[in-house]
C-alpha cells in the first residue's frame, strides 16, 4: 500500500511556511533531536534503502545495513559540514561506503556465485520503486547519464551499483588496468557539468 | 605513485573503488591536497544522484526500530570534542534487524471455520456481560486480521469485520509513546487519512477503531501531538493493507 502517505496538515505549521532543510535537520539530530531525526528518515528512508538494495541486492541484509547507516548518522551528524557539501551527499556517500563494506566483507554467496553480464546490476530494485520513477529529479539525472558514453556509464555503474574496484572493474571489461579509474573519473566529472552541481 | 596519478583516482574515491591500501594512500593525500577535496565533494554531489532512479520504501517496521535504537545511542559532539568511547562500550547489544521480524507473540489463535478466539487481555472488557463491540468485530462470522511485528516483540494487529462495518486494533507489547505523543489510528479512504481515534496508553490494547470500514483500503497507527491530529503529521510507523487480510 504504497500509496498511504501522510497528507498535509492544514494548519500551518507555527515556525512558518519553510520546511527544515536536510541539513537543518541533520543539526538538531546532532543535538539529540529525535523528532528532526525522524523527519530526516522520512525525507531520505526510501533513497538511502534504495541505493543500499542496489548494492547489496539482498533485502534483509538491505535492512539491516540501512538500520546501521541510519544510526551512524544519528551519531556523527555533528561531523557533517555544510561548507563541504550538501547533506544528501553526505549522507549517501555514508550509505554508500556500508554498503560496499558490507558486499567487500560478505563472502557473499550472492556475489560469488554471480556472474557479471551486462544487465546483472539490474536486480528487482524497482518493485516498489514507486515516486521516484516520476520524479523530476530522477528524470533529470536520466537525461544527465544519457550525455555518458556507453563506456564511461559501464564502468561507473559497476563500481558504483555493484560495489567494484576499479581494478576488478577493469578485469571485468578487459581494459589495461588505470583505463576504469579514468572512465569512472571522466563519467562523474560529465554527470556533474550536466547536473549543475558541486560547483 | 606521483601525484598526479594519485589524483586521478578522486573518481574512483568518490565511488568507493578504490581497495583498502589505495584508500588509505589517497585520504592520506586527499588531507594535503585542497584541489582533490574539491574535486572530489564535487563528485559525490553527482554521485549522491545516481541513485535517483532506485528509491524504494523501506518496511515500516525499519522505522520503528531505527527510532528505538536511537535512543541507546548519544550523537557525538562535534569535531574537536572528545571521543566518547564510553558511550560506545555501555551500549546495548543492537538487535540484530532480521532476528526481530520473526518473534513476535501470535495475536490469536485460529480455530476451525476461521472463528476467531482471542485472548482477552483487557480486563474490563473482560468483565462486561454484553459483548463488547471490540468481541463483536473479533468474533464476527467474517473477521479478517492483518498483523505487523515490530522490533522487540511487539505487535500490532487489525482485524475487520465487514458485516460488522467495524475494525479493531490488537496490539501486544506496545512501548509507549514518546512522552506528550499519543498513538492515533487512522483508516485509509479513497488514498486519503481518516482519523479513527486516539489509542489509550497502555501496551497491551483492544481498540475500536472511531469511524466505519465503509470505502476504507487499510488502516495506520502514527505518532502525534498528544490529543491527536486532523490529519497525520508524521509517516505511519505502522500500516495495514486490507488486501493483505486474510
Amino acid at each position: 500500500m504504497s500509496h498511504l502517505k501522510p497528507v498535509p496538515s492544514g494548519d500551518p505549521s507555527p515556525e512558518g511556511t519553510g520546511l527544515p532543510t536536510l541539513a537543518g535537520l541533520l543539526r538538531a539530530s546532532a543535538r539529540g533531536d529525535e523528532a528532526a531525526f525522524a523527519q530526516l528518515y522520512d525525507e531520505t528512508s526510501a533513497r538511502i534503502f534504495g541505493l543500499v538494495l542496489r548494492v547489496v541486492r539482498d533485502r534483509a541484509q538491505a535492512e539491516e545495513v540501512t538500520q546501521e547507516v541510519f544510526l551512524q548518522v544519528w551519531k556523527t551528524a555533528s561531523r557533517y559540514d555544510e561548507s563541504k557539501g550538501s547533506a544528501l551527499s553526505w549522507l549517501m556517500t555514508l550509505a554508500h561506503r556500508r554498503s560496499v563494506d558490507r558486499v567487500r566483507a560478505a563472502e557473499a554467496a550472492s556475489r560469488q556465485d554471480t556472474h557479471f553480464h551486462q544487465n546483472s546490476h539490474q536486480v528487482d530494485h524497482d518493485a516498489t520503486a514507486e515516486a521516484a520513477e516520476a520524479s523530476m529529479e530522477a528524470r533529470r539525472v536520466r537525461s544527465a547519464l544519457a550525455e555518458l558514453t556507453v563506456v564511461q556509464r559501464e564502468a561507473l555503474e559497476l563500481a558504483y551499483f555493484g560495489g567494484y574496484t576499479h581494478t576488478e572493474v577493469a578485469s571485468m571489461l578487459d581494459l589495461p588496468v588505470g583505463t576504469a579509474k579514468t572512465r569512472i573519473r571522466d563519467g562523474l566529472i560529465r554527470l556533474r557539468d550536466a547536473m549543475g552541481v558541486g560547483q | 605513485m606521483t601525484a598526479h596519478e594519485i589524483h586521478a583516482l578522486s573518481g574512483a574515491y568518490a565511488v568507493d573503488a578504490l581497495d583498502d591500501a589505495e584508500r588509505a594512500r589517497f585520504e592520506e593525500h586527499l588531507a594535503a591536497c585542497a584541489t582533490c577535496q574539491e574535486e572530489v565533494a564535487s563528485l559525490q554531489e553527482a554521485t549522491a544522484l545516481l541513485a535517483e532512479d532506485s528509491a524504494t520504501t523501506p518496511p515500516p517496521a525499519l522505522r520503528a526500530s531505527v527510532l528505538a535504537e536511537i535512543k541507546n545511542v548519544r550523537p557525538l559532539p562535534p569535531v574537536g570534542g572528545a571521543e566518547p568511547v564510553a558511550d560506545l562500550a555501555s551500549r546495548r547489544r543492537r538487535p540484530r534487524w532480521a532476528g526481530l521480524v520473526a518473534a513476535a507473540a501470535a495475536a490469536a489463535v485460529f480455530v476451525g471455520g476461521g472463528a476467531v478466539v482471542w485472548q482477552q487481555v483487557n480486563d474490563s472488557d473482560r468483565t462486561q456481560e454484553a459483548i463488547s463491540p471490540v468481541d463483536q468485530v473479533l468474533r464476527a462470522r467474517d473477521v479478517q486480521h492483518v498483523s505487523i511485528d515490530f522490533p522487540g516483540g511487539a505487535s500490532a494487529t487489525v482485524f475487520k469485520s465487514v458485516a460488522e462495518n467495524k475494525a479493531v486494533l490488537v496490539t501486544e507489547k506496545m512501548p509507549a509513546a514518546p512522552s506528550g505523543r499519543v498513538y492515533q489510528l487512522w483508516f485509509q479512504k479513497d488514498g486519503r487519512m481518516v482519523s479513527a481515534g486516539v489509542m489509550p496508553a497502555g501496551s497491551d490494547q483492544s481498540v475500536l477503531l472511531e469511524g466505519d470500514l465503509t470505502g476504507a483500503e487499510g488502516a495506520g497507527i502514527t505518532v502525534e501531538p498528544k490529543g491527536g491530529s486532523t490529519a497525520p503529521t508524521s509517516a505511519p510507523i505502522a500500516v495495514f493493507d486490507f488486501e493483505q487480510a486474510t
